[in-house]
C-alpha cells in the first residue's frame, strides 16, 4: 500500500491554501496517497459560491498581499485549487468535507465543488488518517 | 552521444513554477509508452535536484540533463 499524507485544512485564505495544493502535488509525485479534511474556513474556500472570487489574504501578510498577488498574476501561477485539482488528476487524492461545519452553516455536499469527494465526521477522518506518514494542520 | 536518442514528447514547462514542471513531467510520463524519451524544459531552479530525484524514485531513467540558455533540459526514458 502507498504511503499516505494527511492534511487538515482549517484555514481558508489564499496564502494558506497554496501549500495545500503544492504539498498534495509533491506527495502525489512521490507516490503517496493524500487524504484531505476540509473544515471551517478551509471548507468555505471550496464552496461553489466563492470560486473565481479574488484571492483573500491572511491579515498576517496584509502588508505584502498586494505585491504577492501581482507577482502571482504576472507569472501566471495557477491558483491553489487548480493546483490541487491537477494533483488529483495524477494521483490518489481524497477530499472530505467536515460534516460539523456543514451542519453549523446549513450546507450540503452539492454546495461544494466536485473536487470534494465526500463528507466525513472527524472520527471517520482520523480513522482514515491514523496510519499516515505525514500529517499536517494548515 | 546524444544523437541516437529520439524524443517522443517535449514538455515545455518554462515559466512554470514548482510544482508545475514536475507535475507536467509526471503527466507526460503517464501518457507515453514504455521506452519513450520525454524532454522536459524547465526554468524552475528546483528542477535541477527535484527532477533527478523523482526519476530515480519513480524508477525511470535520466538519459541526460543539459543546461540551455535560461532553462534546463531533462531527457527522461520511461522504463515501466
Amino acid at each position: 500500500m502507498a504511503d499516505k499524507m494527511a492534511m487538515v485544512v482549517f484555514s481558508g485564505t489564499t496564502d494558506r491554501l497554496f501549500p495545500v495544493g503544492i504539498l498534495a502535488s509533491g506527495a502525489v509525485a512521490m507516490g503517496m496517497d493524500v487524504e484531505i479534511f476540509l473544515t471551517f474556513w478551509g471548507l468555505q474556500a471550496f464552496s461553489k459560491k466563492v470560486q473565481g472570487a479574488p484571492p483573500r489574504w491572511s491579515a498576517d501578510y496584509a502588508d505584502m498581499a498586494g505585491m504577492f498577488g501581482q507577482v502571482l498574476k504576472q507569472k501566471n501561477v495557477p491558483g491553489p485549487i487548480e493546483t490541487l485539482a491537477k494533483a488529483k488528476e495524477l494521483g490518489t487524492v481524497k477530499v472530505y468535507a467536515c460534516t460539523m461545519t456543514m451542519d453549523l452553516l446549513g450546507q450540503k455536499k452539492e454546495d461544494f465543488i466536485d473536487l470534494v469527494d465526500a463528507t466525513a465526521g472527524v472520527g471517520e477522518f482520523i480513522e482514515r488518517a491514523k496510519d499516515a506518514k505525514m500529517t499536517l494542520f494548515i | 552521444m546524444m544523437s541516437d536518442v529520439t524524443v517522443a514528447k517535449v514538455v515545455d514547462a518554462r515559466g512554470s513554477f514548482c510544482p508545475g514542471p514536475l507535475m507536467a513531467l509526471l503527466g507526460a510520463v503517464r501518457q507515453q509508452k514504455v521506452g519513450d524519451v520525454i524532454a522536459l524544459y524547465s526554468s524552475d531552479t528546483g528542477s535541477r535536484t527535484e527532477i533527478p530525484l523523482w526519476v530515480h524514485k519513480a524508477k525511470h531513467e535520466l538519459v541526460a540533463v543539459r543546461q540551455r540558455d535560461g532553462y534546463d533540459e531533462f531527457l527522461v526514458r520511461k522504463l515501466r
